[in-house]
């Protein structure tokens, strides 16, 4: 059954191993990210949504509105559904598969696992973004082309990094429901509670209760993110970001992170 | 080596791992035999940092699990093989391993090979593999860091005959290379044939462990003569109490030379005298942990 030699479990000449750097650890997470057909076609979707969300607007779009924003706005949809579901199922398949029982055995500080997935759902927001506006700046050239209206980078810099940051921070949400939770459907299902039906109902109260309309820009983190997407965010917004995202991001996170740690692996 | 000290883990008012200590030692085969639900799994769980103790320690090679710089290269681990990504193809789940540890990929290939997997069942995704291929690629998983440890849980499980003896030669090889192998069963047979020291785990505490020949010994002695009633007397007489199983064979605690010379004495030809074993380890499980496995005791 076995031809091949096994090599000897002990030798003198032993190297003491050194700790698996953390650049290593990133760049397994990225290749989990990759190497199944569901988490191939998610991240391929990114590119596809994107272009077809691009060509959608030069089909469809009046004239007048074939400017940069327009295709922002268009592929901003499939973005913000698909980046929070990579980052959940990144945490979550070490769960819901099990595949956790190896991998916090062969690196066992979870800290350093998920800190890694972190670093790795950064990563593929910002390259997808990236990605993303190159499609819609193609797409910009393309429409303008076969209509022979005027090209318009309606863009800016800032904005350009702002809608980036909006992003990453939607998949931060997704990160943290999916270290919370711990469980690939359940996740899904409270991210779209969380960007959906939270909203609405600060949406609503706000409409009902004066005295709350005051005080959803400090508690809603969904309206404080809105602030990202309306030119450079004046300083008291950056402060209502902040407020907003450490109840609604950074506690939560914490206790799930707490959890984590604590939890058993089974 | 592996030091497990005084291992306990409760769940509520449960306790799962009951003040457990033993040590497996380098060079030697050491398997932990209990039946289900002893807590076999729960402490191989907590040796390596997936399910956190009560109280009590275990370390490998005089350090903490948590304390290997990369944990691949030093334990060989496979604790349950159908906790895999399902989408995963075998390769890809070996080269995930080979990457993590810091391996040359050449590695993967190798240890395809070593536990007999194609290429073609390889390039499978795992949701498609039988329990045996899983087990197989656990193993290939544990052993592909060359480490000198290993700690499987039920690793001949869902393997077919040639691929139970292929692996109870891989761990015999492993060990007289100075290898520490660790592995747990509630198959008496499989640890019987092919360790060296055992543990017998029932309801979370030790109920009996030493080296195969010392507990085979505990056993006592089989013996069978053409008039088994006559022997019996003769044994009772000189104070051996004796069970007899059904087919007219004797079986006592006592030790096979004292058994010979009672039968000498007694005038009496005996066609069988041997300690008691196969069967033997099988009775001593089946007592040690006869008020602690399910079906009480068996007849
Ligand atoms: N999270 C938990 N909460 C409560 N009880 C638990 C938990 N995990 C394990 N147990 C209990 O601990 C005991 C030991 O389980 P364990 O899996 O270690 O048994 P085992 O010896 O491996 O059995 P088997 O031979 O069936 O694999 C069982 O009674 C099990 O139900
Ligand atoms: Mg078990």
């Amino acid at each position: 059954m076995t031809a091949v030699a096994i090599e000897k479990p002990t030798t003198t000449t032993r190297i003491a191993p050194k700790r698996i750097p953390t650049t290593r650890v990133v760049s397994v997470e990225l290749r989990k990210m990759f190497d199944t057909r569901s988490g191939f076609w998610l991240m391929a979707s990114i590119g596809i949504l994107a272009v077809l969300a691009t060509a959608a607007v030069i089909l469809w779009a009046p004239d007048d509105e074939l400017k940069y924003s327009t295709y922002a706005t268009a592929f901003g949809f499939p973005m913000a559904v698909l980046l929070p579901m990579i980052a959940i199922l990144s945490v979550t398949s070490e769960w819901s598969q099990r595949s956790g029982l190896t991998s916090f055995t062969l690196i066992p500080h979870r800290g350093r696992v998920i800190s890694a997935k972190a670093i790795a759902a950064v990563l593929i927001g910002v390259a997808s973004m990236l990605v993303a506006f190159a499609i819609g700046a193609v797409g910009n050239l393309v429409g303008t082309a076969i209509t022979g209206t005027n090209l318009t980078w309606d863009i800016t810099f800032n904005d350009f990094w702002l809608i980036i940051l909006a992003n990453v921070l939607g998949m931060a949400v997704g990160f943290m429901l999916g270290v919370l939770i711990r469980n690939s459907p359940g996740a899904i299902v409270a991210y779209f509670v969380y960007s959906l039906v939270l909203p609405t109902a600060f949406a609503i109260l706000a409409e009902l209760q004066g005295w709350f309309r005051d005080l959803q820009p400090w508690v809603d983190f969904n309206y404080a993110q809105s602030a990202l997407f309306n030119g450079m965010p004046s300083g008291e917004q950056w402060a209502n970001l902040g407020v907003a995202g450490a109840i609604w991001l950074v506690v939560p996170l914490t206790v799930g992170l707490i959890l984590v740690l604590r939890s058993e692996v089974k | 080596m592996i030091k497990v000290e005084a291992l306990t883990k409760r769940y509520g008012a449960f306790t799962a791992v009951d003040d457990v200590s033993f040590t497996a030692a380098a060079g030697r085969v050491t398997g932990f035999l209990g039946p289900n639900g002893a807590g076999k799994s729960t402490t191989m769980r907590i040796m390596v940092g997936l399910t956190p103790a009560s109280s009590g320690s275990a370390a490998i090679s005089g350090r903490r699990y948590a304390d290997l710089p990369n944990p691949g290269l030093e334990v060989g681990v496979l604790l349950d093989a159908s906790a895999q990504h399902a989408g995963r193809t075998g390769r890809e789940i070996l080269a995930i391993a080979a990457h993590t540890m810091g391996l040359p990929k050449a590695r993967v290939g190798e240890m395809l090979e070593r536990v007999s997997l194609t290429d073609n069942e390889a390039n499978r995704r795992v949701r498609n593999y039988s329990l045996g291929m899983r087990q197989r690629l656990g193993i290939a998983t544990a052993l592909i860091g060359d480490p000198e440890v290993l700690i499987l849980d039920e690793p001949a499980n869902g393997l077919d005959p040639a691929g139970i003896r292929w692996m109870r030669d891989l761990l015999r090889d492993y060990a007289n290379r100075g290898g520490t192998v660790l592995l747990s069963s509630h198959l008496l047979h499989e640890i019987e044939v092919i360790a060296d020291d055992i543990v017998v785990i029932g309801n979370g505490r030790i109920v009996a462990q030493g080296t195969k020949t010392e507990l085979l010994q505990a056993a006592g002695t089989h013996v069978r003569s053409a008039d088994p009633d006559y022997l019996a007397r003769a044994l009772a007489v000189s104070g051996v109490t004796v069970t007899r199983s059904g087919d007219g064979a004797l079986r006592t605690d006592a030790d096979p030379a004292l058994v010979g010379k009672i039968a000498l004495d007694a005038g009496v030809a005996l066609t069988e005298l041997r300690a008691a074993d196969g069967a033997g380890l099988e009775e001593m499980f089946l007592e040690l942990t006869a008020d602690t496995q399910r079906e009480g005791v068996a007849a």
